[in-house]
């Protein structure tokens, strides 16, 4: 392209070609656009659909189906409508007979590179966290990705203390990550040696989350066991 | 190219020209920014190497049918719109194959718009030939594109990772060497894959018959 000749002074363009092929252009490239847009948007959302079961179904293993839920201080609707003001959302699990068997919901914390986002599994009967998974993340491969796969930090999640505390406003014990071999109490995460910072941010999400979801849902559990 | 003096290419050559002689990565070393970012995996880089040939078929195709029309005071600013075009849809497409792969590849098919490939192969080839040979030279062009990637992409995923295609090729025991997959792993098996790759080509016997087509530095 560097070598192209200076173009000649010959005759020029008038502006009203120079017009009509751009507007052609982008006649042509905006129904392109639209065709596929509208030809792909199902596809895309069943995709986001399937995914975002998938993912719940992990963290709640022996669920049948799955609905989402926005807890909101004027209480517990299903996310369908308007979003209420302070919602946070939740997806809750019911097995083939219809009775409920989890609750699941989103936290997110800055990690090391990005947002760890993950999503974690609340047992109400317990009052217990029973498992983490991953949605997306961008920490350092084979160091903050141990999240997903070491077995002992995996471990601090088959059963993390988040009781509310007397006043129901926010937990008994604020989750919390401590330093990789120190955990001593079932609300403490025992991090990962050399992923300190990964494994903080897993704990803090949970705990911002669970802060705000639990006052929310707890006094409304009775709603999702009768939909 | 038509560069005035320069020998008619065959339809042959034309389309091999980017597989080998022209090879984006490997001769051109354009586009680099996908190609040490996206390589981690050989699925990301087929998967970039697949869209990106898409684009660059289609675009060259569009300019290449349009290349009486388009005035030249306004030619680069029709070429930016058909490629962004052509990346847009990719990237829908790609969402609705699988949201997998479009998660893991995150930023880089939107900037597939910024490839120097896809425009340098605009302006310098398609805006030049006929529908039929501009398609050719934009396809072999991207298969020299996308082998090049996966051979990025297979080397980083079997070393930092022990994997080829997400299967385990050296069971339990290996230590993978994870430097591989991070931004310096790139720049190491790039440089190695550019000597071999030289070195390959100027011990060939025809290398020296090729000399004056090669080298015109565009991009």
């Amino acid at each position: 392209m560097a070598d192209m000749p200076i173009a000649a002074p010959g005759p020029q363009t008038s502006s009203a070609a120079m017009i009509r092929t751009l507007g052609l252009v982008a006649t042509v490239c905006g129904i392109l656009l639209v065709l596929t847009y509208q030809g792909t948007l199902e596809a895309i959302t069943a995709n986001k659909r399937i995914a975002l079961e998938r993912a719940v179904f992990k963290v709640l293993p022996g669920a049948a189906g799955m609905r989402e839920f926005y807890a909101s201080p004027a209480g517990v609707v299903p996310a369908a409508g308007p979003v209420p003001e302070g919602a946070v959302k939740f997806y809750a699990t019911y097995d083939k007979a219809g009775a409920l068997t989890g609750v699941a919901a989103e936290a997110a914390a800055v990690g090391y590179a990005d947002f760890v986002r993950i999503l974690y599994a609340y047992d109400p009967a317990r009052q217990v966290i029973t498992g983490i998974g991953v949605v997306s993340h961008r920490e350092t491969p084979g160091i903050g990705d141990k999240i997903l796969t070491d077995k002992a930090f995996l471990a601090n999640f088959a059963a993390l203390d988040v009781r509310l505390a007397e006043d129901m406003k926010g937990l008994a014990h604020a989750v919390k990550t401590v330093k990789h071999g120190s955990k001593q109490s079932p609300w403490e995460i025992d991090a990962i040696s050399g992923a300190t910072v990964t494994s903080k941010a897993v704990g803090r999400g949970i705990n911002d989350s669970a802060q705000r979801l639990l006052p929310l849902l707890v006094p409304n559990l009775d709603k999702l066991r009768s939909p | 190219m038509a560069i005035p003096g320069q020998k008619e290419l065959t339809a042959l050559e034309n389309f091999m020209e980017g597989v080998w002689k022209q090879n984006p990565i490997f001769v051109m070393v354009l586009g680099m920014c996908p190609t040490l970012a996206v390589t981690v995996s050989a699925v990301n880089a087929l998967a970039m190497g697949v869209a990106t040939t898409f684009v660059l078929v289609c675009s060259a195709l569009l300019v290449s049918l349009m290349r009486r029309i388009v005035p030249k005071e306004v030619r680069i600013a029709t070429y930016i719109v058909i490629i962004a075009t052509f990346v847009t849809i990719v990237d829908y497409l790609i969402a609705a194959i699988s949201l997998a792969l479009y998660e893991a590849l995150g930023a880089f098919i939107q900037l597939i718009v910024v490839n120097c490939i896809i425009l340098g192969r605009a302006e310098a080839h398609a805006s030049k030939h006929p529908p039929a040979w501009a398609a050719s030279n934009a396809l072999g062009m991207g298969i020299g594109f996308a082998v090049a990637l996966f051979a990025l992409g297979a080397v980083r995923e079997i070393l930092g990772a022990g994997k080829l295609f997400g299967i385990a090729l050296f069971g339990p025991d290996f230590q993978p060497w994870v430097v591989m997959v991070l931004p310096p792993g790139g720049f190491f098996v790039l440089g190695m894959w550019l000597l071999l790759f030289n070195w390959l080509r100027t011990r060939s016997p025809a290398a020296g018959a090729m000399k004056p087509v090669e080298g015109h530095g565009h991009g």
